[in-house]
C-alpha cells in the first residue's frame, strides 16, 4: 500500500445508481416486448416491475437492465406483452 | 382514492440490482419508498435485501441507508429514532425523517423477535416492514418460524413437521398503534398501509408475504400470481389493525364477502415446487388439512367466526 | 462541583456535564447505579439526554451505533455478561467507526456467577477495535469520560472507547470528586461533528456487503486510527490537565518510577493498591516504582519500552487470564519488549472473581520476583480450602452412579 495517507478513516460508503450489478440485461433468456396496439396504459406492468425497469410514461422498457422475469407479461390483462427468446448480440 | 395512476413516479430503487429476476422484496421496497418518499431513513437487517441492494460502492437504493446484524432491527431503530431527537432539540432538523426497518423473516419472527419486541414496548415511533419468504432466503433456504406445515427447505428436507408463529398477531399484542399484513399482488392495499403507517406516532407493523421464486420453487413470472392466490386460498390473509381493532382489506374482504370464491389450498400449494413432495406423501393430504384448519382458525382468531364464504 | 459520590454515581454525573444525548443501557450488576442515576438526573430535568431503556445488551450497542450514526453524542455502561453479549456489536461499532464512549465496570464472567471485580470481561474484547482506558480512581473516572469524547470524536480516530472501571472497589465505594461544569466541559469537547451521518440530504448506502479486493483497506484503516489516537491521547491529557489542572497520566501513569531497579506494571485499582506496596517497600530502602498501564489499547508499547529499558525487574499483574496461555497484559507487556528490552519479566495472577488483594501480597510477590524466586507465571493467591473439598466429594459420588448407569445405590 503506497498511500496509507488516504486510507485513514475508510469506511464501506457506498453512493446510490443504476447498475450497481452492471448491466442486468445480460441475464436474460427472454426478453418482454410490448403490442402498442393492445396496450390500455393501464400501468399494472409498470406498478409489478421488481426492478423499476418499465417508465410510468409510455411503459417504455429499459432493456440495459430488465432481467426477463417475466412478471409484465404475465399480469398484463391485454396480453400486451410477449416474452420473445433473447437472441445473442441483439441489445435493444 | 389512490390509484395506480396517481402513485409517485420517482424511483428509488434503483434498476440494475443484484436482486434475483422477479424478486418480491425489491418490489415491495419500490411500492414503499413510492409511499415514504426521499425523506426517509433506511434500516436493513441482514437478509436478502442486504445483498440484492449491491455490493460496495454502488447501491440500489437512493436513501440513506444502514445495513445493521441480524438481531438489531428495533434496536437499530431506536437508536436513530433518539438520535434524531437529540438533533430536533438542537434546532438542526427542518423536518423529522421517516425511519424505516426492513428485515425478512429471519430477522422477525426469530434471532430478531427480542429486539422488535422491545422497540415496540418502548413504542419507538418508527415503520417495520417484515417481508416474509417464509426461510432463510438469504443463507440458501434454510427454515425459519415463518415456514409453513409441509414446506420444503435445505434444513427441513422432508417437509416442516411444525406450524409457523404468526407475528403479526404478536405484535397486535403489544398493543402498538397499528399492525397490518400486505401481499404484492395488492399493491394499491400495501401502499394505502404504509401511507397510514407514515402517518401514525408510534411503532407500526407492515408484514409483506415475499413468495420467492428460487425458494418456493416457481418460475419468476408468477411471482405476483402466487401473492394473488396466497391471499386468495386464506393461507394469507391481508388485514390492518388500528388499535385494537381488525379489519380485513382488499383481496381477503372481497372473500368475505362473497364478490370473489376463495380457492383451496390445495391449488395454492400445487403450484410452489417446495410443497411437491409433501402433496405427494402419505403425510401430503394431512398437511393440506392441517393447512386448512389453520386458515378456518386464523380467520376465526380475527374475525370471532368463520364467514360463510371461508 | 464537589461531589460526594459512588464511582457509579459519578459517571452519571460525568455523562451529564460531557453533553450525553443519547443513553441506551441495561442494567447489570454493578453497574446499574450509573444508569439508575442517569434516569433520575433526567428525570429531575438536570440532565437533558434520551434514555433507552434496550431490553438487552446487545440492543445496547445497536442502539448506541445507529444513535451515534444520526449525529448524536451517544454513551451507554455495562459489566460481564452484558459486554460479553453485546460481542458482536462490539466489532460492528468499531468497525464503523462511531465515537462512541461506554464504561465498563470490570466483573468476572461465570460460571458460576460472581459479580465481583476481574478484568476478564474487557480483556476478552481487546480484539474488537475498541480503545480501551483503565482507570484507578474516582476522579480519573469522572476526568476520562471527558477526555473519552475529545480522543474519540477526534477525525483523526473516530473509533470508540471503553472505559473500565473496577466493579465495587471503585464503582460502589464513595470518594469525593471534582465534576466540573458543563460550559467548563464544553469548551474541553466542543460540538460532535460527524464525519457522516444517515441524512436524507445525502443519502449513502453503509455496510453494504464489502468484497475481498476492497475489504482489508477498511480493516487497516482502522489501526491507522489507532496509531492516531496515541497522539490524540497525549494531547487530550495535556490540555485537560492545562484547562482542569489534574493530571492521571496519558497512555501510562510512573510512580517512584526514574530511579526504581524494579518495576511493578498493574492496571485498575491494583495499580493504585500498588502504590502502597511500593511505598511500603520503598520504606525498607528498595527500589521499586509502578508503571500504570492507563490505555490497553492502543497499548503503550514506546512507553513500556522507554522505562523498562535498564530495570533488573519487571513483575506484571494481571486480574485476568487468556487460558492457555497466560495473563493478557504480561503478554503484551512481553511482546511490547521483546527484542528491544532484556530485564527479566514475571507474571503474577492475582484477585481473579473479586479476591482481595492488599499491598502486602504485592510487596511481597514482588521481593520474590527480585530474588528470582518467581515461576514466569504464578497464581499468587488460590489455595485449595474446605470449601472447594465440596465439590470433589460430589465428584466422587458421582463417579460411584455414572461409572455404573443403571445400578442403585
Amino acid at each position: 500500500m503506497s498511500d496509507n495517507n488516504k486510507l485513514d478513516y475508510m469506511t464501506s460508503m457506498s453512493r446510490p445508481g443504476k447498475g450497481c450489478a452492471g448491466d442486468t440485461g445480460e441475464w436474460r433468456v427472454f426478453r418482454p416486448v410490448k403490442d402498442d396496439e393492445k396496450c390500455n396504459n393501464c400501468l399494472i406492468c409498470w406498478v409489478y416491475c421488481p426492478e423499476a425497469c418499465i417508465e410510468k410514461e409510455g411503459q417504455v422498457i429499459d432493456y440495459q437492465y430488465c432481467k426477463g422475469c417475466g412478471i409484465c407479461a404475465e399480469e398484463c390483462p391485454t396480453d400486451a406483452i410477449s416474452m420473445i427468446k433473447e437472441v445473442k448480440g441483439e441489445k435493444s | 382514492m389512490v390509484t395506480l395512476k396517481s402513485l409517485p413516479e420517482e424511483e428509488l430503487f434503483l434498476a440494475g440490482s443484484t436482486a434475483c429476476a422477479g424478486c418480491p422484496s425489491s418490489l415491495a421496497l419500490r411500492t414503499a419508498f413510492k409511499a415514504l418518499g426521499s425523506n426517509t431513513i433506511l434500516i436493513v437487517v441482514a437478509s436478502c435485501t442486504s445483498v440484492l441492494q449491491g455490493s460496495y460502492p454502488l447501491s440500489a437504493i437512493n436513501l440513506p441507508l444502514m445495513n445493521v446484524a441480524f438481531a438489531t432491527g428495533g434496536a437499530s431503530a431506536s437508536g436513530v429514532v433518539a438520535g434524531i431527537e437529540a438533533l430536533c432539540k438542537r434546532g438542526e432538523l427542518e423536518e423529522k425523517p421517516n425511519v424505516l426497518v426492513w428485515a425478512g423473516d429471519g430477522g422477525t419472527y426469530d434471532i430478531g423477535i427480542q429486539a422488535l419486541s422491545g422497540a415496540a414496548e418502548r413504542e419507538t415511533d418508527f415503520i417495520y416492514v417484515c417481508y416474509n419468504n417464509e426461510m432463510y432466503s438469504n443463507t440458501g433456504t434454510q427454515r425459519s418460524g415463518a415456514t409453513p406445515l409441509g414446506a420444503w427447505t435445505t434444513t427441513t428436507p422432508g417437509g416442516k413437521a411444525q406450524h409457523r408463529k404468526d407475528i403479526a398477531q404478536i405484535m397486535i399484542a403489544h398493543r402498538i398503534p397499528y399492525v397490518a399484513t400486505a401481499s404484492l399482488a395488492y399493491p394499491l392495499d400495501f401502499y394505502n398501509k404504509m401511507m397510514k403507517a407514515k402517518s401514525i406516532r408510534g411503532t407500526k407493523y407492515i408484514e409483506m408475504l415475499a413468495p420467492c421464486p428460487p425458494g418456493w420453487k416457481f418460475p419468476s413470472s408468477k411471482t405476483i400470481e402466487v401473492s394473488r392466490f396466497a391471499v386468495q386460498s386464506g393461507m394469507w390473509l391481508l388485514y390492518e389493525n388500528e388499535n385494537g381493532e381488525t379489519k380485513f382489506t382488499s383481496g381477503t374482504k372481497n372473500i368475505i364477502e362473497g364478490k370473489v370464491k376463495k380457492k383451496s389450498v390445495k391449488e395454492y400449494l400445487e403450484m410452489q415446487g417446495r410443497f411437491k413432495q409433501a402433496l405427494a406423501s402419505p403425510e401430503g393430504e394431512q398437511a393440506e388439512i392441517l393447512l386448512e384448519e389453520q386458515v378456518s382458525d386464523s380467520i376465526k382468531r380475527l374475525h370471532g367466526f368463520i364467514p360463510e364464504y371461508f | 462541583m464537589r461531589l460526594l459520590e459512588s464511582g457509579n454515581h459519578l459517571v452519571a454525573h460525568a455523562a451529564n456535564v460531557a453533553g450525553v444525548e443519547v443513553v441506551p443501557a441495561y442494567p447489570i450488576t454493578p453497574q446499574t447505579q450509573v444508569i439508575e442515576e442517569i434516569a433520575e438526573l433526567i428525570n429531575s430535568g438536570k440532565m437533558d439526554a434520551v434514555y433507552i431503556p434496550v431490553e438487552s445488551e446487545h440492543s445496547a450497542c445497536a442502539a448506541l451505533v445507529s444513535a451515534s450514526l444520526t449525529g448524536a453524542r451517544a454513551f451507554s455502561a455495562t459489566s460481564s455478561h452484558g459486554l460479553a453479549y453485546m460481542h458482536e456489536m462490539l466489532h460492528y461499532a468499531a468497525g464503523v467507526r462511531v465515537p462512541v464512549v461506554m464504561v465498563n465496570v470490570n466483573r468476572a464472567l461465570g460460571p458460576g456467577w460472581n459479580i465481583w471485580c476481574d478484568h476478564q470481561d474487557s480483556i476478552s474484547q481487546r480484539d474488537t477495535g475498541w480503545m480501551q482506558v483503565y482507570v484507578a480512581s474516582h476522579q480519573e473516572v469522572v476526568d476520562t469520560v471527558f477526555q473519552a469524547y475529545r480522543i474519540t470524536e477526534d477525525h483523526s480516530v473516530l473509533l470508540p472507547m471503553m472505559i473500565n472501571m473496577d466493579a465495587f472497589v471503585l464503582s460502589h465505594t464513595y470518594m469525593d470528586a471534582e465534576v466540573p461544569e458543563r460550559e467548563e466541559v464544553a469548551r474541553y469537547i466542543p460540538r460532535f461533528v460527524p464525519k457522516w451521518t444517515l441524512d436524507p440530504r445525502m443519502p449513502v448506502t453503509h455496510g453494504s456487503v464489502v468484497y475481498p479486493s476492497d475489504f482489508s483497506e477498511t480493516r487497516q484503516s482502522m489501526q491507522i486510527g489507532q496509531e492516531h489516537a496515541r497522539v490524540v491521547i497525549k494531547k487530550a491529557a495535556d490540555e485537560f490537565r492545562d484547562m482542569f489542572g489534574r493530571w492521571h497520566g496519558d497512555m501510562i501513569e510512573t510512580y517512584r518510577a526514574d530511579d526504581a531497579e524494579q518495576l511493578i506494571i498493574a492496571m485498575g485499582s491494583l495499580a493504585s493498591e500498588t502504590k502502597v506496596a511500593v511505598d511500603a517497600l520503598r520504606e525498607q530502602g528498595k527500589a521499586v516504582g509502578l508503571l500504570r498501564v492507563r490505555f490497553f489499547r492502543p497499548f503503550p508499547i514506546e512507553e513500556l519500552r522507554a522505562e523498562c529499558e535498564g530495570r533488573e525487574d519487571i513483575m506484571v499483574i494481571d486480574r485476568d487470564y487468556s487460558y492457555g496461555m497466560e495473563g493478557a497484559l504480561f503478554t503484551e507487556v512481553k511482546a511490547a519488549l521483546y527484542g528491544k528490552c532484556s530485564a527479566p519479566a514475571k507474571g503474577i495472577v492475582v484477585g481473579i472473581g473479586g479476591r482481595d488483594v492488599t499491598y502486602e501480597l504485592i510487596a511481597r510477590l514482588a521481593e520474590k520476583s527480585r530474588k528470582g524466586e518467581l515461576e514466569e507465571v504464578t497464581w499468587g493467591d488460590t489455595q485449595m480450602t474446605s470449601s472447594h473439598a465440596v465439590t470433589l466429594e460430589c465428584l466422587d459420588d458421582f463417579k460411584k452412579i455414572l461409572e455404573h448407569p443403571g445400578k442403585s445405590n
